[in-house]
């Protein structure tokens, strides 16, 4: 085992082991707490794929912002205080999707024959990103500027209520 | 080196549990909070194909830019529509806001 396996298994464990965490905790803040490890571990996945500026963004924009406005949302429509049945009666046909889901994904995937070398990695830097970002895909950049602002503007109005209430 | 079968099997598997999340939450928060990991599963996925497979053009990349973006604007909007459910329905489960079951 080359010590990259071993850094990707060093980040690959806590990934998994949040993400079972967020999906079956009884507790809903240790839920959010595991989606905290996981998101922070897949920042480290990203680094080891050498995409440094999304590791970046993901810790500033997952790390902090989502889970924050999610840990908000729990005290907010107080989830804490329901019933303990955080999940439905449907959980059996939930976990068998799920693992034939996983199954097929994963047996597709490795039985695959890719059309180049898959065994080493090709730096791209944060410059190339930049570029490429405000020239090829500067119409899409726009769009999803556009698109946030829509998104914060209905948030704003959704979240705030009629007039007098 | 890593092969790309690892980073593959790794988003299947985070992809596998958002599933079940989806599926087997009935609070509205937690499903969010799974269908971050499914996106989370995607940007791996794209990012992987991009570095190992289209050194050039990266447009995976890019794209999984851009899965950050929408998904950042995904949570703040869902947020405030859980919010309002609650507010109107005092629920934040999925099975009781069945308002429009005919």
């Amino acid at each position: 085992m080359t010590y990259e396996e071993v850094i990707f298994y060093v980040v690959a464990v806590p990934t998994v082991v949040g993400a079972i965490g967020v999906v079956t905790a009884r507790n809903v803040v240790h839920s959010a707490l595991f989606l905290i490890l996981s998101l922070l571990s897949v920042a480290g996945i990203f680094i080891l794929l050498s995409a440094e500026f999304l590791a970046i963004v993901q810790v500033l924009i997952y790390g902090g912002a989502v889970t924050i406005l999610v840990l908000f949302a729990m005290m907010l429509t107080r989830v804490r205080d329901m019933p303990a049945a955080l999940d439905g009666p449907q959980r059996p046909f939930a976990a068998l999707a799920a693992g034939a889901f996983m199954v097929v994904s994963i047996f597709s995937m490795v039985s695959t024959e890719w059309p180049s070398d898959t065994n080493k990695i090709n730096v791209i830097s944060i410059q190339q990103i930049g570029n490429d970002l405000f020239t090829t895909w500067a119409v899409p950049f726009e769009v999803a500027s556009l698109v946030l602002m829509v998104a914060l503007l209905g948030a704003i109005v959704l979240a705030r209520g009629e007039e007098g209430e | 080196m890593i092969p790309i079968n690892d980073f593959l099997v790794l988003s299947s598997i985070l992809f596998s549990l958002g599933i079940y999340g989806v599926l087997a939450r009935r609070s509205a928060v937690l499903i969010l909070m799974s269908v971050e990991l499914m996106l989370q599963a995607v940007s791996i996925n794209f990012i992987a194909f991009a570095v190992y497979l289209s050194p050039q053009a990266f447009t995976g990349l890019i794209f999984a830019v851009f899965v950050i973006t929408i998904a950042a604007a995904e949570v703040g909007l869902a947020l405030a529509i859980i919010l309002r459910l609650y507010r109107n329905k005092a629920t934040a489960n999925v099975d009781e806001a069945d308002m429009m079951k005919w």
